[in-house]
């Protein structure tokens, strides 16, 4: 790696030398360190992303099933025509959005009432912090499974308690525990983030909002909302994408039986279960468009309040 | 919320509504109350699904199915049992293995780009953060295709290497994400000054900006420990055999004692023994945690 970085960095730096002579030798080192010590982490997140993307729609135009090498062969677009014409994908697509919005906006409520209380509570702050950290750091899985064993016929007593008979094999009761699953994982994360921008709601706006005769809801809607906009749509954000990718707790609870499946599972089972390395990496590069697209919709609402503006915060 | 909102001079916390909340002093009390009932519902929502596991775990294999929440009987036969798995013991090897080398990679990779974007000015800075970004919200689904195959022809597919490249990738946006902002409020002049005392640079790191920077690299690494402990997608993907597939993914593939069995309860055991790190984590650093989480989300 340490070559790569040798021969990288100075070919960079004689550009803009070139066009500023004026560059002082302290500047010219302090670039040459910059970039010495972001270049490994750069190549390997460029390596481990940017190639394989490629890759990966180079093999989308191929027929590549590994059960058949040697039917191996360029095909143009038809894997995405089998893909795009395929009632499966669309219904993965469609239960992937409505899981995505539903376990969004119920994360964004419960978030937010998770970081008042977490910010603003008498008792027990360090407690409260402490047991919403559970939700987020535990594997998925293993959550999951807790789930699964609490709604399965056999063991639940989430079953027996609410009477049902076996949820987990109908479709509608099987997404609600998906949901339920990923909302008890991810709201403790939404309200941490939701508690960062609370924590920049100034005071004294709020003591001068209530000598006004603002409410208590008005408050909330006229004064913490809007301050804290920026933080509401970065953990939005990195929710929605986040849920978008769902597979642990799906793989788990259902295994995508009874149409529960998200397109995420769908590219597992065609690329692990079916060996079909070129429907797989169709699909992986359709997820990653629609990631795109979101990401991109996103960010035209965020404007200047995105993540990746720095240049305010640099000293 | 509108209970809480009642008094304007609630707003400023605990510390100043001792303070200034004496105007009724009788609804001190009640509040504190109704916060503590508040306090009982988080703690409950948060611990039910872990005690369920704790508590399937300690069930005999008759009572998997009596739908009790609590054992009637306890038995630690279901621990016994994974331990003398080779499948377990060697999942669990592999975890710890790849999440730790993982993380020491990815903190020290991530600790010289963030110290970097912190500290020095030069082009391309701006283009490192947004690569940075563009990766935390990349879909990991679609590098699993490529990499499945890429790693196969490498002959990466189902080695610990195989699972620590993608788990350093998707964990540096994180660790460069909170490390700069955490580097961002570190006074660096005291560098200079105790060089102006006349320490050696070398003295001046180790002496003034290690130990503040410190807490920082910590917490980032537990971050990025949780991160790569968590990981079911590529564990699952890349791994055909024990010899590199962690616990998450290995859970999947238990057996009941006999095939009659339903595996229940040696899964309940394990996924309580690789929820203890986490709970470890979170008991003695919930302050650093949620800081990290925070500071990097806000000031990012």
């Amino acid at each position: 790696m340490s070559q790569t970085i040798d021969t990288g960095a100075p070919a960079e730096e004689a550009v803009p030398a070139k066009k500023k002579p004026a560059l002082s030798e302290g500047k010219r080192a302090e670039r040459r360190l910059g970039w010495l010590l972001c270049a490994p982490a750069a190549i390997v997140m460029i390596a481990v992303t940017g190639w394989p993307i490629i890759y990966s729609v180079w093999l989308s135009l191929q027929r590549y099933d590994l059960r058949f090498p040697d039917e191996r062969q360029f095909v143009g677009l038809s894997n995405y025509a089998a893909v795009l014409s395929d009632k499966y994908w669309w219904t993965a697509f469609g239960i992937t959005s409505l899981i995505t919005v539903v376990s969004v906006v119920i994360e964004l409520v419960l978030g937010m009432m998770l970081a008042l209380v977490m910010h603003r509570t008498l008792v027990g702050r360090g407690l409260v912090r402490t047991v919403s950290l559970i939700p987020y750091g535990i594997v998925t899985v293993v959550a999951a499974f807790s789930w699964f064993y609490a709604w399965n016929t056999d063991t639940g007593y989430l079953t027996a308690l609410f009477g049902a008979e076996a949820p987990l094999t109908e479709q509608i009761p099987s997404l609600l525990i998906i949901i339920l699953a990923e909302v008890w994982k991810t709201t403790p994360f939404m309200a941490l983030l939701l508690m960062a921008g609370l924590a920049l709601v100034p005071d004294d706006l709020l003591k001068a909002a209530s000598m006004d005769g603002a409410s208590a809801w008005q408050r909330f809607t006229k004064v913490i909302i809007p301050v804290m906009k920026p933080a509401i749509l970065v953990a939005l954000l990195f929710r929605t994408l986040d849920a978008f990718r769902i597979f642990d707790n799906i793989f788990v609870l259902t295994k995508g039986a009874n149409n529960t499946s998200s397109v995420s599972m769908q590219t597992y089972n065609n690329l692990i279960k079916g060996l079909n390395l070129g429907i797989g990496s169709t699909m992986s590069v359709l997820i990653f468009l629609a990631v795109a697209i979101i990401a991109f919709i996103f960010i035209k609402l965020f404007g200047a309040a995105a993540p990746g503006n720095d240049s305010a915060g640099r000293r | 919320m509108t209970d809480t909102g009642t008094h304007a001079d609630t707003r400023t916390g605990p510390d100043t509504v001792v303070a200034t909340g004496g105007g009724r002093v009788s609804t001190g009390t009640a509040r504190k109350v109704r916060w503590g009932i508040v306090d009982i519902v988080i703690v409950v929502y948060a611990l039910i699904p872990v005690l369920w596991t704790l508590s399937l775990s300690f069930k005999t294999p008759e009572a998997q199915t009596d739908k009790k929440f609590f054992p009637s009987e306890w038995t630690w036969q279901n621990y016994k049992d994974i331990f003398t798995t080779n499948e377990f013991v060697r999942a669990l090897i592999n975890s710890i293995g790849i999440a730790l080398i993982s993380t020491l990679i990815a903190v020290v990779l991530g600790t010289m780009a963030a110290y970097a974007i912190a500290r020095l000015d030069f082009p391309g800075k701006q283009a490192l953060v947004g690569v940075s970004l563009l990766i935390a919200m990349f879909p990991q689904v679609s590098l699993v295709s490529p990499l499945f195959e890429m790693e196969r022809n490498l002959g990466l597919f189902d080695t610990w290497a195989g699972l620590i490249l993608p788990y350093i990738t998707f964990a540096l946006p994180l660790a460069i994400y909170t490390l700069s902002a955490f580097f961002r409020e570190i006074p660096w002049e005291l560098e200079k000054a105790a060089k102006m005392d006349g320490a050696t640079p070398a003295q001046a790191f180790r002496r003034v900006i290690a130990p503040l920077a410190a807490p920082g690299v910590f917490t980032t690494a537990i971050l990025v420990f949780i991160f790569c402990w968590n990981d079911f997608l590529f564990a699952i993907s890349l791994t055909s055999t024990t010899a590199s597939r962690t616990v998450p993914a290995a859970l999947s593939f238990f057996t009941g004692a006999s095939q009659f069995e339903a595996p229940t309860g040696t899964i309940s055991a394990a996924a309580v023994v690789i929820t203890i790190p986490i709970i470890f984590f979170v008991l003695f650093f919930q302050r650093r945690i949620v800081a990290g989480l925070t500071s990097g989300a806000v000031k990012g």
